[in-house]
């Protein structure tokens, strides 16, 4: 046996792992799944919300099993009366100083804590007391932060610091009055990459202009690949209605999820009113609508006419890095097959 | 990009995306790299955390100077001083890859005379960087196990580009950081899918997989794929397409999504030549600064209404796909170029977007294996012969396609513009996070515009003190060229001397005032260096 593996089992299930992974990534490796909120694979480990908990054969107490690194021989239980009555009051806690307007929320059907709280069937709340409430808006165009549905996971601090290098938020004030916000509460002024908007397990963070344009099981998803700089990273776009009303990236891409400003957010010229939508014609100079006919057939007798003039070699075409390769390698032909030059470039030098 | 063809064999990225993470050791040479490309400069900050060291070399103190080791403050235009510096000291200290030399490359003895001039002391006179910030640069790289150069525009925009890319190419051979995983030379591509245009032959001297148009053999292949006669004369760049329509010698112009009066140097230039055209079709999805100057303009579908491939700066070919129909009577490119092409005479038959891929995959064995399938499970990387090839993260490995890649000797020569009294300050372009070229998209998405509402020139605190400038205040920026009046923002990026102006606002457009000089390899104008002046404006 290699050294370096450790045996373990969890419900029953034995397996054998690396040393140095945790009981939560064991048990994700057997496919078992244990609720957590404010765990992230590429964050480091936080530990705050206790949902992970588990039972360790031999230990007293149930541990936290994000933070609970595999020994060898150990043996697991993921799911015992005790330990769900435990899951139950945490979800129970949060809800208490949660506004119950799941109705209205833009995370609503894609809410960790909304999924949450329909498995343990809470409605009543014995701990219904004192909220929190937040009267500020934050004032930034991309990110609304609705800080009285934050439940303090920590994650949106993390990957603002961790991955993005950043730490445009913490954690401020202690206890009840503990809050993420940016420093002295200002609005939030910084890279507006979403990436925290993305690991919100609730309604706390959404994008501005998602609000009430459809609830996720209302979309449509498409894969596709970003239109701005040469990254390439994976877009989802989110299409209700024939009009993207969201974008959002999947984890096992290029870009492991994350995005810029402008591949999240940036999407709106899609359907902008300014589109072109017919063919344009000027005349005395001013543009006036035409058929596809009418345009094509003046574009190709004035071509045809250049050319029998001035040769092939007084024509000229720019193609571009927003078409497909397969737009390319046609506009390439045409001017080279059909039009009989090479005189063809596009933006490479700016 | 022929800078790279011409040394290697090939002009691409020559490592992928993922790779940058196990870098011990990052040089960013001319590149904003968290700005321009924000995923990339994700991957460099998670190297770091693993342990990587980065060295930047910039004009300006961009923001991935905070997580650098070293950064060096070269006056722009200075890079083949600071590089051929810093090869100094890699020979002086025996930090060459002997073996790597001999076995890979060819004219090693007169390369390294050629450095024999190039002390850190005289380069710090030259490039402004301490000699002993060149001579820890040198060390830094010479000594990492794998190590990568990433660059853009910062190296090429120059009319001695080609040259830069020489210097960094030369770099890389001597200490023999190629043909590894995580090692070798990376040119960031600008565009979603400028790499795939590239590729696709969109230029004017090579037929899609870079091919020459003037090798009969390669003439004759197409002329048989393609059913035509064909030019064996190679064609003009963009850039020469503008002077030659000027000079009325070009009469007519085809467009496709792209804005040359916004992003030519000297615009106002390039805009008279656009109008002396006899004919100028604009196809794009908004009316651009360029399609006003047109005699038809035809309505495009964008990014999200059409199926296909891009190709990243990774040489990854991806799949875009369809997710909503095109607003009006707008068309996608393909069928708007195949319906003009039928009536010039040339039938086109296509039934698919995929049918096109493969059309390619016939002319460009590079990319033979790929097949949308094939592309379901996060792209493929040229080359891909085969239906079975894995695709190439990383090349050369086992050696270069062109057998042994040469050194060429280059020296520093000042940029074509410099400062002088009338024109005292360096004037740089570049982009920022929040806009994207010339802002035909991210200008039309209004929160963005909340964020970056308007064009500023960045100037050195000390700059600002000695005209008088405050922050904010409205300032008329002149060059050889033209006049932009546009508001100063005091910043520490700059070092004195030397202004920065992103080019994507068309009210106080950059390319006003930039210069035309184009690299006489690769036809790429100096973009980066010109000559300004800058006097208190009226304010609005």
């Amino acid at each position: 046996m290699d050294s370096n593996m450790l045996k373990i089992t969890i419900n029953g299930v034995a397996s054998e792992v690396p040393n140095g992974t945790t009981i939560l990534e064991a048990a994700k490796l057997l496919d078992i799944h244990i609720p957590t909120l404010c765990h992230h694979p590429k964050l480091s480990v936080f530990g705050g919300c206790r949902l992970c908990i588990v039972e360790v054969k031999g230990g007293k107490r149930p541990v936290i099993s994000c933070a609970t690194p595999v020994a060898d021989g150990m043996e697991v239980k993921t799911s015992t009366p005790r330990i769900e009555e435990i899951r139950k009051t945490i979800i129970e806690l949060i809800l208490s100083d949660h506004p119950n307007d799941c109705m209205i929320c833009e995370k609503a059907g894609d809410c960790t804590l909304q999924e949450l709280a329909y498995f343990y069937g809470i409605r009543e709340n014995r701990f219904a007391g004192e909220r929190r409430t937040y009267d500020k808006k934050d004032n930034n165009p991309f990110i609304e932060r609705d800080m009285e549905k934050c439940i303090l996971c920590g994650k949106c601090v993390s990957i603002c610091d961790e991955i993005q290098g950043v730490g445009a938020i913490d954690f401020s004030y202690r206890g009840f009055n503990a809050k993420v916000c940016p420093p002295f509460e200002k609005d939030l002024n910084c890279e507006f990459c979403g990436q925290c908007v993305s690991v919100c397990p609730t309604g706390a963070l959404t994008g501005k202009m998602w609000s009430y344009k459809g609830r996720q099981k209302d979309v449509r998803e498409v894969d596709t690949i970003c239109p701005y700089c040469g990254c390439g990273c994976s877009l989802t776009l989110h299409v209700r209605q024939n009009k993207v009303i969201r974008v959002s990236s999947k984890e096992n891409t290029i870009n492991e999820g994350w995005l810029c400003p402008k591949g999240r957010f940036g999407y709106s010229f899609i359907d902008s009113p300014e589109r072109l939508k017919t063919p344009l014609i000027k005349e005395n100079g001013k543009f006036r609508e035409a058929t596809w006919d009418e345009a094509l057939d003046l574009i190709a007798s004035k071509l045809k006419k250049i050319r029998s003039k001035h040769g092939p070699d007084s024509i000229g075409g720019l193609s571009s890095a927003r078409c497909t390769n397969e737009e390319n390698y046609i506009f390439q032909k045409f001017i080279r097959a059909a039009i009989g030059t090479n005189n063809v470039d596009h933006c490479a030098r700016y | 990009m022929a800078g790279l063809a011409t040394v290697f064999g090939s002009g691409a990225m020559t490592n992928s995306i993922p790779e940058i993470e196990n870098n011990d050791l990052i040089f960013v040479i001319g590149s904003n790299t968290t700005e321009t490309h924000p995923i990339i400069g994700l991957r460099m900050k998670k190297a770091v955390r693993k342990g990587a060291k980065i060295i930047i070399a910039d004009p300006r103190k961009i923001d991935l100077v905070r997580f650098s080791e070293l950064w060096l403050q070269h006056k722009p235009g200075t890079d083949i001083e600071l590089l051929n510096s810093i090869m100094h000291v890699i020979l002086k200290e025996h930090l060459i890859n002997k073996k790597f030399i001999n076995e890979w490359t060819e004219e090693f003895d007169n390369f390294k005379k050629s450095l024999k001039d190039y002390t850190p002391e005289k380069a710090e006179k030259i490039t402004g960087v301490p000699k002993n910030s060149i001579i820890k640069a040198a060390r830094l790289y010479g000594k990492a196990e794998r190590p990568a150069i990433y660059y853009t525009m910062g190296i090429t925009q120059h009319a001695h580009g080609t040259n830069n890319v020489f210097a960094i190419a030369n770099l890389a051979l001597m200490t023999g950081n190629l043909g590894r995983e995580s090692v070798g030379v990376n040119p960031l591509r600008g565009q979603n899918n400028v790499q795939g245009a590239t590729d696709m032959g969109c230029i004017p001297n090579q037929y899609p997989g870079y091919q020459r148009v003037d090798s009969i053999n390669i003439k004759e292949k197409f002329e048989a794929a393609w059913s035509a006669k064909l030019s064996d004369k190679p064609g003009l760049t963009a850039t020469e397409m503008i002077l030659a329509a000027d000079r009325s010698i070009l009469k007519a112009m085809y467009i496709i999504g792209e804005n040359p009066a916004i992003s030519d140097p000297d615009i106002n230039h390039t805009v008279k030549a656009l109008k002396k055209l006899d004919l100028l079709v604009v196809q794009d999805i908004f009316m651009t600064e360029t399609a006003e100057l047109a005699d038809v303009v035809l309505p495009a579908a964008c990014f999200a209404e059409k199926d296909g491939i891009f190709t990243n700066t990774e040489r990854r070919l991806q799949r875009v796909k369809k997710a909503v129909i095109p607003p009006g009577n707008a068309k996608e490119d393909s069928s708007i170029i195949i319906e003009l092409s039928r009536r010039m005479g040339y039938e086109m038959n296509y039934n698919s977007a995929e049918e096109i891929l493969h059309e390619t995959g016939s002319v460009w064995p590079a990319v033979a294996g790929i097949t949308y399938s094939r592309l379901e499970t996060g792209g493929l990387q040229w080359p891909c012969p085969t239906r079975d090839h894995p695709g190439t993260p990383y090349l050369f490995k086992g050696g270069f396609p062109r057998g042994k890649a040469s050194f060429i000797p280059v020296h520093h020569s000042p940029s074509k513009e410099l400062p002088d009294k009338e024109y005292p300050f360096i004037l740089t372009t570049g982009r920022q996070l929040f806009q994207y070229h010339t802002g035909t998209m991210t200008r039309k998405v209004p929160e963005l515009n909340q964020v970056a509402p308007s064009a500023y020139i960045e100037i050195n605190p000390e700059d600002a003190k000695k005209l008088g400038i405050a922050n904010n205040e409205i300032l008329k920026v002149s060059s050889r060229r033209g006049v932009i009046n546009i508001k100063a923002l005091l910043s520490d990026k700059p070092s004195s001397g030397v202004v920065f102006i992103p080019f994507h606002y068309k009210e106080a457009a950059a390319n006003i005032l930039t210069n035309t000089e184009l690299d006489p390899i690769c036809k790429i104008p100096e973009l980066k260096v010109c000559a300004v002046k800058i006097e208190k404006g009226k304010n609005r």
